[in-house]
């Protein structure tokens, strides 16, 4: 039998997804914008923020009703509870992207300090983090979550790199590099940070699938 | 379709006040709940709606309750027309001894006269369509009601409420005899109802107004103490009396 708070579920679901289309929209351009030298792209993410903090608290009210009105148990419970951690994260990533575009809009002032190569690396595991997160708890997908999970150790690995590439190249020879380099060294910061929430995301979707908790318990996810 | 706007009610049993300066709007298309401890007075409020009150003797309300622009408590009002437009289903479903079909038809019979068979049958499908028990009972139509299941009692009564085109409905404790699957297809009834009536129900089971209704008014001691939209009441209510109540504090 279908119950009425199925069709809420439902609801509650289209909306997550739409934060999940505006978190990955926010990224997307922010890390654009920095490519291409992109002043629109990075307006658009700064003038979307607003739009993105509304639907927060929408479905974080949503939620609460919900388990006010219905004392969801067992699924639908972990449904909901995770529904509102993702929501959350969802929010902290475009809250990052706009930072990204904030720096990004700053770079754009000054003259290339190098190429770009590994920060587009940095980003394109990023995003495909974020994705493989939704699309994990879309598909109600443990096997994909842990993937993600697995992969945030190469979003370490990346960060890493680059970090030591603008310290010691840029920053330890000449020290008028800072202007350029220090923003740079905070988007890599910012990058691997959305990794970590992508992360935080696929677990919560392994114990909303599961109910097992692999948050701080990596024997777990084997 | 009707709302109801109760303005300053107060009514007693005798010497003792059950109700007291109450004020509510009641919308239509909307069911609201009205939940508080046994003896709050809230289906004495119900009653007053369609006058059931006035069966019991040393009953006296002043205030005004309007319904279609009219203060129903006023002196000239028809009371089996009240009983038409606003009508009531009971906590124990209450059919009488007579077959499905003359259930259905029995307050037709009472208000219009004349009606050819063909109308009759035609209400008859159209008022079990609409609880969704056509399906079910198409074929036993002229069988004893009383040989229902609890839930399709229920129905029935609602059905017959149906059948005489009432605006309001109001239901006290409609589920209280039945099963927490029959209770939630029930519910899903009242959903489906709310689109061409205003329901009223008065609940001792919290969650059940919490599922079920767009307002919730709680009650106290004759009091109606806070009244508005059920997430709110459910979620951030206003008086402490109310907090008390909804997380089982009271008492």
């Amino acid at each position: 039998m279908l119950r009425h708070l199925d069709e809420e579920l439902k609801e509650l679901h289209k909306e997550i997804l739409r934060m999940a289309v505006f978190a990955q929209e926010a990224i997307f351009k922010s890390v654009e914008s920095l490519k291409n030298r992109d002043q629109q792209l990075a307006q658009e993410v700064v003038s979307n923020d607003n739009n993105i903090d509304e639907l927060e608290l929408e479905i974080d009210e949503k939620c609460i009703d919900l388990i006010a009105r219905y004392q969801p148990m067992a699924g639908d419970l972990r449904y909901i509870t995770t529904g509102m951690k993702i929501n959350a994260e969802l929010e902290r990533i475009a809250d990052i992207a706009l930072d990204i575009s904030q720096k990004s809009l700053e770079l754009m002032k000054k003259p290339l300090l190098k190429p770009l190569v590994d920060i587009p690396k940095l980003s394109q595991v990023s995003q495909e983090m974020v994705k493989g997160a939704i699309d994990a708890f879309v598909k109600k997908d443990a096997l994909l979550a842990r993937q993600v999970v697995l992969k945030d150790a190469e979003a370490d690995r990346l960060r890493n790199m680059v970090q030591d590439e603008l310290i010691n190249e840029y920053l330890a020879r000449d020290a008028k590099t800072a202007d350029r380099a220090v923003p740079l060294l905070l988007i890599v910061r910012y990058l691997e940070r959305i990794c970590d929430h992508a992360t935080n995301i696929a677990e919560d979707v392994i114990y909303m699938v599961e109910a097992k908790v692999v948050k701080h318990h990596p024997e777990e996810l084997r | 379709m009707a709302e109801i706007q109760v303005n300053n009610l107060d009514l007693w049993y005798g010497n003792f006040q059950a109700l007291i300066k109450v004020n509510a709007h009641f919308a239509q298309n909307k069911i609201t709940a009205m939940i508080g401890p046994s003896g709050c007075g809230k289906s004495t409020l119900l009653r007053v709606f369609n006058r059931m009150n006035d069966l019991i003797e040393g009953v006296r309300t002043t205030g005004e309750v309007i319904i279609d622009q009219e203060n129903i408590l006023g002196p000239g009002q028809d009371l089996v027309a009240l009983r038409k437009k606003v009508g009531m289903v009971f906590q124990r479903p209450n059919p009488f001894p007579l077959s499905i079909y003359e259930n259905i038809v029995f307050g037709q019979r009472v208000h219009t006269q004349g009606l050819t068979k063909y109308k009759l049958d035609e209400i008859v499908e159209d008022s079990l369509k609409s609880v969704l028990l056509w399906e079910e009972l198409k074929d036993k139509l002229y069988k004893s009601a009383l040989g229902l299941s609890l839930e399709q009692k229920q129905r029935l009564c609602i059905a017959r409420l149906i059948a005489v085109k009432p605006e309001i409905l109001l239901m006290d404790e409609p589920c209280s005899t039945l099963d927490p699957q029959a209770t939630s297809r029930i519910e899903e009834l009242m959903r489906e109802l709310k689109h061409n009536y205003t329901i009223i129900i008065v609940t001792h089971n919290m969650q059940q107004a919490a599922r079920v209704s767009d307002d919730t008014g709680f009650m106290l001691l004759g009091e109606l103490v806070e009244f508005g939209k059920t997430e709110n009441i459910f979620t951030s209510p206003k008086d402490k009396r109310t907090e008390d109540y909804i997380t089982g504090r009271y008492g």
